[in-house]
């Protein structure tokens, strides 16, 4: 029997052969041409969280740790980590022989600096988390400790997200972090070194010579290009001139069309840490918005699988909640609110609101001709309940500021989980972010002690069975109150050529270091 | 002495339009909603007040308006275009690296619109006054070229020649990847400079087109020419050296004024093409209300246009000397 499947292994292996199933052996090589839509205003994602930013940045500075598909944490910087019994000390041993790309050795300090010192200094919202649970952090030999006041779960995903990579200390301690000049030239530990950016055409890296993984990278390098138009930088794809488009490089109505284009593969794995979702944002503070049935009728009356399968031509889902569904953190017995126009009319009815002497504002920015087309729908979606929208359009700067002002009735925005939604999705409903600074915090004006409190208790809860429990009892609550309307989640449809291999690896692909990345040929 | 005088008073001119656009674009971008303070502080994934208003303080926005202009006047004297924070560069050092680009472009497309559309402008006056098939050829191309969106005809022109043809890049101003010099890399840069420069030309190839045919018909109907011609002279001595050079008045005009209107055109160009020129730049100033940027930008350009309109008003009287400070003739 055993040389039975012997035999069928091995005439398994010859057939894979022959029909070419076999996966080919890395070639080294070649330059891979990506876009880098809109251009950067910064390239170093340690300072600047831009989405763009973080595309090149990911292959300059790394992070301790990333998360795979099934958003497992991952080791990068970190080669491993204990937690104590009582989840109160994390201790990362980092891996050896790292350099900085200015030659200088990586060490354990680098790390104490990056979340001590550069992090709180930066990122306020960062300096928070850090003043309510970190004891310390410390360098112990070839290891970082991080010793909590209590236990805090996001932890990992905090310093995972791909949003907090490691600085060089020796090149920013005691200088204006946000200034420095480095951050226009970044000095990291990744694959790929910074090497020119040419404002408004391209950016290149080259190959790191000195990376600390052996015979890492393939690619001899990497040019983002700055190409503004939609439908050019679809022809670039179509030519060839351009190997990879992520989600939202291309019209959502080119999509299926590049596709099915020879040589041409569409996925849309490696966004799940991301986990993007769109919402209604309503001012809670406006009457007649101010009541709970109007908000829970409006979400009635929006057809979400129209919008998905017509306005965003089925790059998406139907949102089933606060949480995106396929997270560990969202309750699948959740309530659904259907398009049900009856349902809808009868809940304004019971609202006691004259919708005759209502005009909603709805803010509209400037983020491409679907979300155009998602405002014009909503306007006329809710006339059937008597509720005139007038659709205010803006250009992004506009909607910035009176989206942070709270001048809106309604306005749309999407946000990314990030992993856990306590560090991204929390401060669109926590009542101490009310802020007038930015349209990701709680500009609806929601307040809730019930919600604030679980918010509080699932950052602190020790185990996981008790923190997802906790978060659905936090779904309900904001399933029922609905500051935020949940729309759709966003798929983003990668179009890569079929000549780039290990594109799409782990939950943050898009925006990883690309050191396995190469393009079979070498060209 | 009058030419002196003549260039004297336009330069006094051209000063205080120069001063006249800077205050009312000052004012302009300030009246535009948008915070570029909350703006930075959100690209940095930032919603700290203390943050928020420590960038309002560096960009001069937490004092009087009137206050900041003066102040902006004033570092304008003196060459100094200000600082733009979101890209921690001087206004200057961006503005200069994108102006020769946009410089290309606009000279490419000057030069093939203004060429090209005299060129057959003449033909077809020619042609019209044989009753030939020529000019009504010529007149329906001019007014398809006008009917044409510029956008529209860059995508049309990107599908054809780089997508189905191959013969030409969609986008960008180099091959990057390839690492060109010398000959090599003039080559690339003209491969990448023929779709956007033509595209923009089109724009006003037809109003060259137009403009040089109804004038030299009108030229042509002028007793000197036919003296000249009852004088024997041959017709194409009288069409160059009489003909022309009357014709090419309104024509000379008509070029001073589309440089100016050029600039504004290429932006849509620059877009479409992905040519990293100064219309993006202005751009995304607006964008992000980069004032120090928006405001560079917009200096620069109303001193080329301004410059170029004295060129043009120089050729004139150079054309027709009777042409006299003030702008009458004699």
């Amino acid at each position: 029997m055993r040389k039975l499947l012997l035999a069928l292994a091995a005439l398994g292996s010859v057939g894979a052969a022959l029909t070419g199933y076999a996966e080919p052996s890395p070639s080294r090589g070649g330059t891979l041409n990506l876009v880098a839509q809109p251009e950067p205003p910064a390239i170093s994602h340690a300072l600047v969280s831009h989405v763009s930013t973080q595309y090149v940045s990911g292959k300059i500075l790394q992070s301790l740790l990333t998360f795979s598909t099934d958003l497992e944490a991952q080791p990068v910087l970190a080669s491993r980590w204990d937690v104590s019994e009582d989840g109160k000390s994390y201790r990362f041993t980092l891996q050896p022989d790292v350099l900085w790309h200015d030659g200088k050795a990586f060490s354990a300090e680098d790390v104490v600096f990056t979340f001590g010192e550069f992090y709180p200094e930066i990122d306020a919202r960062y300096a928070s988390i850090r003043d309510d649970y970190f004891e310390s952090i410390s360098a112990d030999g070839d290891a970082v400790v991080f010793q909590l006041k209590k236990p805090f779960a996001p932890l990992l995903s905090l310093l995972g997200s791909g949003l907090r990579p490691v600085v060089p200390r020796h090149l920013y301690e005691g200088s204006d972090l946000r200034n420095n000049p480095v951050n226009l030239k970044p000095v990291g530990t990744g694959p790929f070194v910074f090497d020119e950016w040419k404002r408004g055409a391209w950016i290149k890296l080259k190959r790191n010579p000195n990376y600390w993984k052996p015979d890492l990278p393939y690619l001899d390098g990497i040019v983002f290009h700055v190409i503004p138009d939609a439908a050019s930088r679809a022809a670039a794809y179509e030519r060839g001139d351009i190997h990879v488009l992520r989600g939202g490089d291309a019209d959502y109505a080119d999509v299926k069309r590049l596709a099915a284009l020879d040589g041409s593969h569409l996925s849309d794995k490696g966004y799940e840490l991301y986990a993007g979702q769109a919402f209604l944002q309503v001012n809670t503070r406006n009457p007649p918005l101010d009541n709970v049935l109007v908000r829970q009728a409006i979400q009635h009356a929006l057809n979400r699988q129209f919008i998905v399968d017509h306005i965003f031509f089925g790059n998406g889902k139907v949102a089933r909640g606060a949480f995106v569904s396929g997270t560990p953190y969202h309750d699948p017995q959740l309530p659904q609110y259907d398009f049900d126009l009856e349902r809808a009319r009868q809940l304004i009815r019971e609202s006691g609101v004259d919708t005759s002497k209502v005009t909603l504002r709805l803010l509209n920015g400037e983020r491409g001709g679907a979300w155009e087309r998602l405002a014009e729908y909503t306007r006329q979606a809710l006339q059937p309940l008597g509720l005139r929208v007038q659709v205010v359009t803006s250009d992004s700067a506009t909607w910035y500021q009176r989206a942070s002002n709270w001048d809106f009735d309604l306005t749309y925005n999407f946000n990314f989980q990030v992993g856990d939604p306590y560090l991204s999705t929390a401060y669109f409903y926590r009542s101490e972010y009310i802020l007038k600074t930015s349209p990701f915090a709680n500009i609806v004006g929601y307040r809730n002690p019930e919600a604030d409190a679980l918010w509080r208790q699932v950052a602190d809860a020790g185990n996981e069975t008790e923190r997802r429990q906790l978060y659905s009892e936090l779904e309900h609550l904001l399933n029922h109150d609905l500051p935020l309307i949940p729309i759709f989640e966003i798929s983003f449809p990668t179009l890569y050529r079929d000549k780039v291999r290990n594109l799409l690896q782990t939950a943050t692909s898009l925006n990883e270091s690309y050191d396995s990345v190469y393009l079979e040929g070498g060209q | 002495m009058k030419g002196l005088w003549f260039l004297g008073n336009r330069l006094a001119q051209a000063l205080l339009t120069v001063l006249g656009v800077l205050v009312l674009s000052f004012l302009l971008v300030r009246l535009a909603p948008g915070d570029p303070a909350l703006l930075m502080a959100g690209e940095a994934g930032s919603d700290d007040p203390h943050y928020i208003e420590q960038l309002r303080v560096q960009m001069g926005l937490d004092r009087p308006l009137a206050s900041q202009l003066l102040t902006y006047v004033g570092k304008v004297i003196r060459l100094d275009l200000g600082y733009s924070y979101r890209n921690q560069s001087d206004v200057w050092i961006l503005i200069a690296e994108r102006l020769p680009a946009t410089l290309l472009l606009l000279g490419s497309a000057f030069l093939l619109s203004s060429l090209i559309g005299v060129g057959l402008g003449i033909l077809a006056a020619l042609s019209a006054r044989r009753r030939g098939w020529l000019d009504k050829l010529i007149s329906t191309l001019a007014t398809l070229l006008y009917a044409a969106p510029s956008f529209w005809l860059a995508l049309l022109l990107i599908i054809l020649f780089s997508l189905q043809l191959g013969w030409l890049p969609a986008f960008g101003m180099e091959t990057v990847a390839a690492s060109l010099s010398g000959w090599d890399r003039v080559v690339d840069l003209a491969r990448h400079l023929l779709l956007p420069a033509f595209t923009l030309a089109c724009l006003f190839l037809a109003l060259y087109i137009q403009l040089t045919r109804s004038s030299l018909l009108e030229v042509f109907r002028q007793e000197f020419v036919r003296t000249a011609q009852a004088k024997g002279l041959a017709p194409r001595r009288i069409l160059f050296a009489h003909v022309l050079r009357n014709g090419l008045l309104p024509v000379v005009t008509f070029a001073g004024l589309q440089l100016g209107q050029l600039a504004s055109a290429s932006l849509l160009v620059e877009v479409v093409f992905a040519w990293p020129g100064i219309g993006r730049l202005l751009y995304d100033a607006l964008s992000h209300r980069d004032y120090p940027l928006l405001l560079g930008v917009f200096l620069v350009i109303s001193v080329l246009v301004v410059l170029l309109n004295l060129l043009t008003d120089s050729l004139c009287q150079w054309l027709d000397p009777r042409i006299q400070a003030g702008g009458g003739q004699a």
